[in-house]
């Protein structure tokens, strides 16, 4: 009974953490198709932002939900105006463009913070369930990621700005025929997935230990995750990852964390052969 | 000048002579004696390396102001391999072939030792791997004075049973060096009348472990023996902390701390995790008190200091004191001179050159985590690499040139 629910918890806890990590990625590559390769870094520096700011006396949430976000949102932006907007549409052209910045980020991080592990501990006390023992934060983790999922349906639904944001990465020309600069737009999207990078490094930083490679340890099971998703933004990044959490636990629990990392990849593939345009080409279709 | 072809020749044949000149004076042994280093200082293992390589320097400067050796000077060639095993080939190529230096000092992982080992063996230059590993090689060129697993893991098990229980889980890094070190636990666990009650191998990229916290609560052993390697397992021990199991089941580790995680860790989540290691900041004694203040001389802290760190240091005192015996940098005189069963005074102790293995003889302390620092508990003093000399006798079979897979 007990270690049910440390399971329950646990897969929970796994899908919560894809869906946080794949979050940026879902917008940056599903909406506005940039392949940004670079996603782990953004991830690696909302990471560092969050233990800089920690090690200056910040309190560590306002540090992870407030600052770690809009500063890796600010570089994201920079990048933005530097880089990508000369690549939108040319989807080979930003990968490597991307990769680039990727390894320029690993090594400005390098040089700034030295190539150690840091980190900062977890501010969530364990908890007793039973005979077990389980880790707080992990429901820290299962409600940020919920809101999070709120808070995008809310403004992609329900704000005219979301409006105008799914409109434009539509139909660009229409967008603009209508009055609005897809420019801007791009620009402000773009800021908006860099910032969920930030917030999902941010958010995991106190559960890892933290070396300026970091980010390539996230950037393949997010790429799965949203390419498995398929077009449908929310409900794709939640089915898909509901899939792989569960999946990846249930074989975690069942032989060992290895052959469940082994089992969410082999699902990916036929989940990707059988669906090639992802989950929501198939169900929920026409969902957002 | 005008350019032609007499004073072309002239000039040439005068910059060649010059050229030969020096080889002709090293050769007569008044040039300064080369000691070559290939350390990782930058790139993902600079954590290890970069200490490694300041406490070469250090010990090749005291060398010096204390008026070299058989009045030559030593001089530092060293190059950054950069964490790359490709460039440790390389460097030990251009060490012997065109710096053509006396010895050559480093490597960190197993992979870049064995990447350079019989480059240095083939031209006959003397190489010293001071670093701790999970034991076996065995070639009368090469001097080892990290400690084995049976210095390290026979000392600890013991001591963590005896604070704990006879149920022992082990978590290690899936490598060669986990499977190894995983092996020696299993069998000094059974050898301590103990049992395992489970082993996982983890990736070195693996960084959640919830679900191995998971089962390991579910095996509910006694003790938990973690061989985990590198920046992504440090977030076990963040994690254990962090679901409160640190206070239910005790710790124990056979890396943590060697590139001075316990720093990075908080107390409360260090706290209590038990180890052993030739070395400990910690230690009270002179030689580690003047050790300390050298080297916050010239480095201005004591931070970087660690356990391969100290180990490289006595390996440069090691090679110096067998240079000064043997009168000569000839490199089988020093070979002959450390294996009289040379000793020397290191900031972790006294080190014995064991001359059957070409391994060391030292001390071992065991010590727990406190404070983000190592507090030692026991000494166990003046330990024998006995796992090596049970495959390893370099008397008998001089040409022995084999890493042995320790047979448990």
């Amino acid at each position: 009974m007990d270690l049910s629910f440390v399971i329950l918890v646990e897969m929970l806890y796994a899908v919560a953490t894809l869906v946080l990590i794949s979050a940026g990625l879902a917008v940056v590559f599903g909406m506005m198709k940039v392949i940004n390769l670079a996603h782990g870094e953004f991830m690696m520096m909302g990471g560092y932002a969050t233990i800089t700011a920690v090690n200056f006396g910040v309190n560590i949430f306002v540090a992870m939900l407030i600052i770690a976000p809009i500063a890796v949102g600010l570089i994201g932006l920079l990048v933005e105006r530097l880089v990508i907007r000369h690549l939108y549409g040319r989807l080979i052209d930003t990968m490597l463009a991307t990769w680039g910045l990727s390894l320029l980020f690993v090594g400005l991080a390098t040089m700034i913070f030295g190539n150690t592990t840091t980190g900062i501990s977890t501010p969530i006390p364990g908890f007793t369930v039973g005979n077990y023992q389980v880790n707080g934060y992990n429901f820290f983790i299962i409600v940020i990621s919920i809101m999070l999922i709120a808070g995008m349906l809310a403004v992609l639904k329900g704000t005219r700005a979301g409006l105008i944001a799914r409109g434009t990465m539509q139909r660009s020309d229409m967008a603009s025929a209508l009055g609005y600069s897809p420019d801007r737009i791009y620009m402000a999207t773009f800021f908006c997935g860099s910032a969920l990078s930030g917030l999902a490094g941010a958010v995991l930083a106190p559960l890892v230990g933290l070396v300026p490679t970091s980010g390539v340890a996230y950037i393949a099971k997010a790429f799965i995750t949203v390419v498995a998703g398929g077009p449908a933004l929310i409900a794709g990044l939640i089915s898909s990852a509901a899939s792989f959490g569960i999946i990846n636990q249930v074989f975690a629990f069942a032989v060992s964390p290895v052959i469940g990392d082994v089992a969410l990849f082999v699902t990916a593939i036929v989940l990707l052969r059988l669906m090639p345009q992802g989950i929501t080409s198939r169900f929920f279709k026409g969902k957002l | 000048m005008s350019l032609n072809r007499r004073n072309l020749l002239k000039s040439t044949a005068a910059l060649s002579a010059a050229a030969m000149m020096p080889k002709v004076l090293m050769a007569d042994g008044h040039g300064p004696i080369k000691l070559g280093s290939v350390l990782d200082t930058s790139g993902g293992f600079d954590a290890y390396g970069r200490p490694m390589d300041m406490a070469m320097r250090l010990a090749v400067e005291e060398i010096n102001t204390g008026g070299g050796l058989l009045g030559r000077e030593v001089e530092v060639v060293a190059y950054d391999t950069q964490s790359d095993m490709a460039l440790y080939t390389q460097y030990a190529q251009r060490l012997t072939r065109q710096d053509q230096v006396d010895v050559v000092h480093g490597g960190i992982l197993s992979a870049s030792r064995e990447a350079i080992r019989q480059t240095l063996r083939r031209s006959e230059t003397l190489y010293f791997y001071n670093v701790l590993y999970e034991g076996g090689v065995c070639d009368r060129n090469i001097f080892i004075n990290g400690v084995t697993p049976a210095q390290q893991v026979e000392a600890l098990v013991p001591h963590a049973m005896a604070n704990s229980g006879p149920r022992v889980y082990v978590i290690a890094a899936d490598y060669n060096y986990g499977h190894n070190t995983a092996g020696w636990i299993r069998h000094y666990v059974e050898a301590n009348g103990g049992e395992i009650v489970g082993i996982d191998f983890l990736p070195l990229d693996v960084n959640d472990f919830g679900s191995t916290i998971a089962s390991i609560q579910t095996a509910s052993p006694d003790l938990v023996i973690a061989p985990l390697v590198g920046g992504a397992h440090l977030s076990f021990f963040r994690q254990w902390a962090a679901s409160g199991m640190k206070d239910r089941i005790p710790l124990a580790s056979t890396t943590m701390g060697v590139g001075n995680e316990h720093k990075v860790l908080t107390p409360e989540e260090g706290d209590g995790i038990m180890v052993a290691y030739n070395y400990s900041q910690e230690l009270d004694t002179p030689n580690n008190t003047s050790f300390k203040e050298r080297w916050t001389a010239a480095y201005g802290n004591t931070d970087d200091i660690h356990e391969i760190a100290v180990s490289n240091y006595q390996g440069v005192v090691t090679w110096a004191e067998a240079v000064r015996q043997a009168g000569s940098i000839d490199r089988m005189a020093i070979i002959e001179a450390l294996e009289t069963g040379l000793s020397i005074e290191g900031p972790a102790g006294t080190v014995t050159v064991d001359p059957q293995t070409h391994h060391a003889i030292l001390d071992v302390h065991l010590m727990e985590i406190r404070d983000q620092g190592m507090q030692v508990i026991e000494t166990l003093p003046q330990r024998q690499p006995v796992d090596v000399q049970a495959v390893c006798d370099l008397g008998a079979n001089p040409d022995d040139n084999t890493q042995y897979e320790i047979e448990i």
